[in-house]
């Protein structure tokens, strides 16, 4: 059988997923913009636009479950269609921080800004990296390049505790930009827990490839 | 896990047409086994191998051996009644004698001589309707015809039937393949319920099916094994290409 029924409900389904990693790679990085920008106009774009990512996380969970109902898919499909359903309400949650980090800027745009934003816009570059790349590997169901992004996060990790503490430093030097410093706190928190939902997409990059859970496992 | 039924290099020939190919294969006790694989791989000609039912075969001939409990079924000396009163089998097509429902579970009783009494005949039937699940659909009716039980029921009838006379291996040709969903449901419900006492081998072209009861499931292709695996393995991440072909329908 050169084309199945399932093969194209697949390539929809693979669309789907990947126009939703484009809009959360979008938001995360307007999100960014909006605040080094000192942009609110952006930023209340990226609000706006959070309501098609969260409409297009409902239209995966159909089409995958019509799927699972529908096709009944074995080995290689069932892995791809459980990915995708695992992979989606991530992206959503990713999607959730950049929203959170457009709500941070438009807060503290029209107060005076504190020093160049330290390591954040380069941390969130790095996040931002490590999305397009683990959504490359995901296309590609390339697991050794997975693997190479989960180290990555650590990266990550490692800026954010220097951002922590300058941030803290900032704040006991000059106590009236609390308030500014803790929302850059918050952001710093947000692009940290996005490096840690790319990483769980790399393992299920990994799952996809090679049937292995490797969540919760000491080695990768 | 032992072993109930041990198959090494087996090869059945129909005439000069080799049927199946170097079959290695060890099938655990109280266990449900599938075969599945497209028409015409051998699967139900290799089911058959099991309890001897090729032999009514003239031009048929297997080589190799099959050991049920460590003996070999094609040692000169096998009693193939005995084997295949210990190796029952239902096949695709619910085939119920032209008789009663009871007598239709008491044949086989009574020609194997397994009953003391009429009490203890009763009892047998009783039980035998029991383990098939249909004891509670039949037992104000056991004395009208089988022909008047809807095709579900037959085909637990012809189950009961195999049953009474308590073999311990059960063979089934796509004992399902002729029933509607509620009836297929009570069939493989039956299945999983069967195999706390009995090993069961079960051909079925139902993927699903095969998922769904079997413990482990062996797919064939033209006459060879290709693969043999635990069946959570087979459906989720089968060793061979040819495998996952077939059983994501990508087979052309």
């Amino acid at each position: 059988m050169e084309h199945r029924i399932i093969d194209q409900q697949l390539d929809l389904l693979r669309d789907k997923l990947l126009l939703l990693g484009g809009m959360t790679e979008k938001a995360l990085h307007r999100a960014m913009q909006s605040l080094t920008e000192r942009d609110s106009d952006l930023a209340r774009k990226v609000l706006e636009e959070d309501k098609i990512i969260n409409q297009m996380e409902l239209e995966i969970d159909r089409l995958s479950v019509e799927i699972l109902a529908l096709q009944q898919p074995a080995a290689h499909d069932l892995r791809f269609v459980i990915s995708v359903a695992k992979i989606t309400p991530i992206l959503e949650r990713i999607a959730d921080h950049a929203t959170n980090i457009a709500d941070a800027a438009i807060r503290i745009n029209d107060e005076p800004q504190l020093k160049s934003y330290i390591d954040l816009p380069a941390m969130a570059q790095n996040a931002a990296e490590m999305l397009r790349t683990a959504l490359d590997a995901f296309t590609t169901e390339d697991a050794a390049l997975s693997r190479e992004i989960i180290k990555q996060d650590q990266k990550i990790d490692a800026s954010y505790k220097r951002v922590f503490n300058e941030l803290i430093e900032i704040m006991i030097d000059n106590p009236s930009t609390t308030a500014s410093a803790a929302q850059l706190l918050f952001v710093a928190k947000h692009i940290e827990r996005i490096g840690d939902y790319v990483k769980d997409i790399c393992e299920l990059n990994v799952y996809l490839r090679e049937a292995a859970f490797i969540k919760h496992s000491p080695k990768i | 896990m032992e072993s109930k039924i041990s198959i090494s290099n087996l090869n059945f020939y129909y005439g000069k047409e080799q049927a199946l190919h170097d079959i290695t294969l060890e099938i655990p006790e109280r266990q449900v086994v599938a075969f599945i694989g497209p028409s015409g791989c051998g699967k139900s000609t290799f089911l058959r191998t099991l309890n001897r039912m090729n032999d009514t075969i003239p031009i048929a001939k297997a080589d190799g051996t099959v050991l049920i409990d460590g003996k070999d079924i094609y040692a000169p000396n096998t009693d193939v009644v005995a084997l295949r009163r210990k190796v029952g089998m239902v096949f695709q097509k619910s085939n119920p004698f032209p008789k009663s429902i009871f007598e239709n579970i008491a044949y086989g009783i009574r020609i194997n001589r397994m009953y003391e009494n009429k009490a203890d005949l009763e009892q047998k039937v009783g039980k035998a309707l029991h383990d098939a699940a249909l004891w509670d659909e039949v037992k104000d009716r056991l004395n009208t015809s089988a022909f008047g039980l809807s095709g579900g029921q037959q085909q637990r009838l012809c189950i009961a039937r195999a049953l009474a006379v308590q073999p311990e291996v059960i063979l089934m040709d796509e004992p399902a393949s002729a029933l509607d969903p509620i009836a297929t449901q009570k069939i493989e419900e039956l299945i999983v319920e069967l195999k706390k006492q009995y090993t069961i081998v079960i051909v079925t072209h139902n993927m699903q099916q095969a998922a769904r009861v079997s413990d482990r499931t062996a797919f064939f292709m033209l006459g060879k094994l290709v693969e043999y695996n635990a069946t959570q393995k087979m459906f989720t991440n089968p060793d061979e290409r040819l495998t996952e072909d077939y059983i994501t329908g990508r087979f052309g």
